[in-house]
């Protein structure tokens, strides 16, 4: 049985490969001739294959090899890459994806699955049969790539057919009594030796050298039909002071790479000794070492000037493949930089710099009621470096969207090739960032919306024509920080809603009263009315559908909001905003009596007294603020706080999105490092509270939830009006 | 295996009995002096009856001293242990002494 956390990285790993693996294919599926796409494809099938082998998953590598053997054609240009070989290769993926979950949930493969994958393999080898001049009716249109030989590699395994043992003994071998040569007198006994090369590069100088110390290594290859077990227990004696590496005759390429990266001397030297023992064709270690550089550093470059000063090969051909390895070495030393950390303890660490700004509150208000300045200043430093170490805990958390922007590359692939419809997906702000568990929910979603963008939205192509539109449909997916969110776009120039159809429909549902005046926006939001869709009312409403409540509840629940802009057979755009982060937030601290309530400080605006108003006399809910119309609310009516008003009262002009509203407070207390804490199921029905903080105090303060706040004025107002209507008539 | 005539600057060093982990301390220090003194020096080693790795690291130690300071080092004479253990390292080519390796004939097929 394998153990459970080696499985897991094997399982993300693959996972990844695959995401690669599918965003090549989709490219290569565009009929771009790029070699380097093909190697990609081809490297992520390759790792697969090897991993799922070290992990004995005979079903996976199987499939793998199928695979990876049209891949090698394709690459020395055997075979061309058309679309229908991309689009198989797409079915391929998705099956290896299904196996690779299989394993993840340790469960056995169906036979509906099994039998899918023999269908695949078999199509795959119809491609292995075939050569290119088969298919030269199809070779105008298709796009051919050639790879040159030399980056083909000529088979996994190493021709030698003995073993290769490499001992590097430790420096009290002689001491205890032993010596090296009398294990290979040992050795002699169990086959026979056909080539020894002692190294002698770790003898130091004569001062430095301690001629009792054993500096010997040694590079053998060897004859016998012993097993490893027998070969191994040769060395029993010395194992735990010695570096000792066995490989089986006919070695993988990666077993001789691994021996060559553990091994202490220079890759260089060794790989000449690995020829000299005849362990290794010059051909076997070229290939060795090309794959090598794709995982190592920089002493490999070496390697190729080595093999060119034996005119092993020349040096143009040298050149290219350094210049590949190098781009390709340059990527994997970004992916090195990274460092996987369990999601878990990114909540910790985050948690308890949650705590550590509590307690850091507590004592700056100590601080300031002891009144020592030195004290003040002190904690004035401790808690800046806090804020510091805050915002670093957040961003450890943050990722791009890109990455899920980039499936969607699929979704559309399909969705429009399942439709009949030609679409392109453009992707921009694709480097914007938020937090994990903010991206991780928000692919259902963004996959029901670019759904029903595709389907309902863009029109077939007749219609786009007859319309004046060219031929192919675009849909776009946007991203970008705006006032402490992140909004999120998506947009086609498909036919947009019909507005009338839904104004009908929502008085039909009895959604909105017949009387009822509603703007354009109001009238295409309502689509995201629970009870509006439903099975039948997709069919005849041109518009969208669909579960849109469903989507809007999502985005509600992370905090966020969703709305819709429509032109009429211009296309329609669907933004949704989200907050940065979920856990601490920079407040702002407002007082209302003697409770202190926290407004996001992204959202804050500016602060202006009341009593610049003094004068005018408006109805109680309108204020002019320099001549645009602000809707303002005093917090104290609003959460309905007793005592007496306060001479001065303030008003907090707060944005969200295009909307502004003022806050009236008792006291401006100033910014506060808010930690987030959700409120209970008892409060879920509030929609103007988003959570509760600790202050330095002990105290509880709200969050004031500025989207739900406005959303609830706004709701009020429109209740008012239609109660108006009504009483009027 | 005739010796050498020999000239002035040219000293002999003759190692009698054991090359092994047992005399080597000793050793490197005679055979470092040795080469300290003289230009050009030979090391008989006719005599050595036990030779072993430790006693080999030494002669490859003392050989890469002799060419780091520029001097003449040759190693003559070689018994019999000497020989096997050198054929068997491979390393006769590194000191590069005229020898004459004979094969056993046990060995199946082993080719150089």
């Amino acid at each position: 049985m394998i153990p459970d956390e080696y499985l897991q990285t094997f399982v993300v790993e693959c996972r990844e490969l695959l995401e690669q693996m599918e965003e090549a294919l989709l490219i290569v599926e565009q009929a771009a001739e790029d070699p380097e796409i093909i190697n990609a494809i081809f490297r992520a099938a390759h790792t697969i294959k090897g991993s799922a082998g070290m992990f004995g998953i005979d079903h996976i590598v199987v499939f793998t090899h199928a695979a990876e053997s049209v891949l090698d054609r394709v690459r020395s240009g055997d075979v061309p890459m058309s679309s229908g070989l991309a689009a198989l290769f797409i079915e391929v993926h998705d099956h290896l994806r299904e196996l690779v979950n299989l394993v993840a949930e340790d469960s056995q493969a169906s036979t509906e699955i099994d039998n899918r994958g023999k269908s695949l393999i078999a199509q795959l080898e119809a491609y292995l049969g075939e050569t290119a001049t088969d298919r030269t009716d199809n070779l105008a249109e298709m796009p051919v790539v050639h790879q040159p030989k030399l980056e083909r590699e000529q088979s996994d395994t190493v021709g030698t057919d003995h073993w290769h043992i490499s001992l590097r003994f430790g420096p009290d071998v002689f001491r205890n009594g032993m010596d090296p040569f009398s294990f290979m007198h040992c050795l002699s006994s169990l086959g026979s030796i056909v080539q020894l090369v002692t190294l002698t590069d770790a003898i130091p100088a004569a001062e430095a050298m301690d001629p009792e110390s054993c500096y010997l290594g040694f590079e053998i290859s060897f004859s016998s039909d012993a097993d490893k077990l027998a070969i191994e227990s040769i060395f029993n004696f010395v194992r735990d002071d010695c570096l000792i590496r066995i490989l089986s005759p006919h070695s993988k390429v990666f077993e001789y790479q691994r021996l060559i990266r553990e091994l202490p001397e220079q890759e260089m030297r060794l790989g000449e000794i690995l020829v000299k023992c005849g362990t290794l064709t010059p051909e076997e270690l070229n290939n060795v070492l090309r794959v090598q550089a794709q995982h190592g550093d920089d002493s490999q470059r070496l390697i190729g000037e080595v093999l060119v000063e034996q005119q092993m090969v020349s040096p143009p051909v040298v050149e290219a493949a350094l210049e590949k390895q190098k781009q390709i070495s340059d990527h994997k030393k970004n992916e090195a930089n990274l460092i996987r950390v369990d999601a878990e303890k990114l909540d910790q660490l985050i948690n308890l710099v949650g705590e550590l700004i509590i307690a850091g509150a507590g004592t700056n208000l100590i601080a300031r009621r002891a009144g020592m300045a030195d004290l003040i200043e002190s904690t004035a430093t401790l808690s800046r470096l806090v804020e510091e170490v805050r915002d670093s805990a957040l961003a450890l958390r943050m990722v791009q969207i890109g990455g899920t922007f980039n499936r969607f590359q699929r979704v559309v692939r399909d969705v429009s090739k399942e439709l009949g419809k030609d679409i392109d997906l453009i992707i921009s702000g694709a480097e914007t960032e938020l937090d994990k568990t903010v991206v991780e929910k928000i692919g259902d979603p963004l996959t029901h919306l670019v759904r029903n963008s595709i389907d309902h939205g863009i029109e077939p192509a007749e219609l786009r024509l007859a319309r004046g539109k060219p031929a192919k449909g675009t849909l776009k997916l946007n991203a970008y920080h705006d006032a402490g969110s992140i909004v999120i776009e998506v947009s086609d120039d498909g036919g947009g809603l019909n507005k009338e159809k839904i104004l009908n429909k929502a008085i039909e549902r009895g959604l909105v009263s017949e009387s009822a005046n509603l703007s354009d926006k109001e009238i295409y939001n309502l689509i995201f009315e629970a009870g509006f869709s439903t099975a039948d009312a997709v069919s005849n409403l041109s518009g969208r559908g669909v579960g849109m409540d469903v989507v809007r509840r999502n985005i509600q629940a992370l905090r966020g909001t969703i709305d819709l802009d429509s032109i009429e057979d211009q296309g329609s755009t669907v933004r949704i905003r989200l907050p940065l982060t979920l856990a601490i937030i920079n407040g702002f601290m407002v007082g209302v009596d003697s409770a202190a309530y926290i407004i996001p400080l992204d959202m804050v605006v500016e602060c202006v007294e009341l009593r610049a108003w003094a004068s005018d006399k408006g109805d109680g809910q309108y204020l002019n603020l320099r001549g645009e119309v602000l809707p303002y609310r005093r917090l104290r009516d609003h959460f309905e706080v007793q005592g007496d008003k306060v001479q001065r009262e303030n008003v907090v002009v707060v944005r969200y999105g295009e909307r502004k509203a003022g806050l009236v407070v008792d006291k401006l207390m100033g910014e506060f490092q808010t930690v987030i804490k959700p409120l209970g199921k008892l409060f879920k029905g509030e929609k103007s509270i988003g959570g509760f903080t600790i202050l330095g105090s002990g105290e509880v303060a709200l969050i004031v939830d500025v989207p739900g706040l406005m959303g609830q004025i706004e709701h009020e107002r429109v209740i008012g009006e239609i109660t108006a209507v009504a009483a009027s008539k | 295996m005739g010796r050498k005539t020999k000239n002035q600057s040219n000293s002999l060093v003759a190692i009698d009995g054991e090359l092994t982990i047992y005399t080597v301390l000793e050793l490197k220090n005679r055979l470092l002096a040795g080469l300290s003194t003289h230009e050009e020096l030979e090391l008989d080693l006719s005599k050595v009856d036990e030779f072993d790795g430790a006693g080999l690291q030494l002669l490859v130690m003392i050989k890469k001293e002799a060419a780091s300071v520029g001097k003449v080092l040759h190693f003559t004479g070689h018994s019999p242990a000497v020989l096997d253990l050198l054929d068997l390292s491979g390393l006769a080519g590194f000191f590069g002494d005229p020898l004459l390796i004979v094969r056993k004939p046990t060995h199946e097929g082993k080719p150089i």
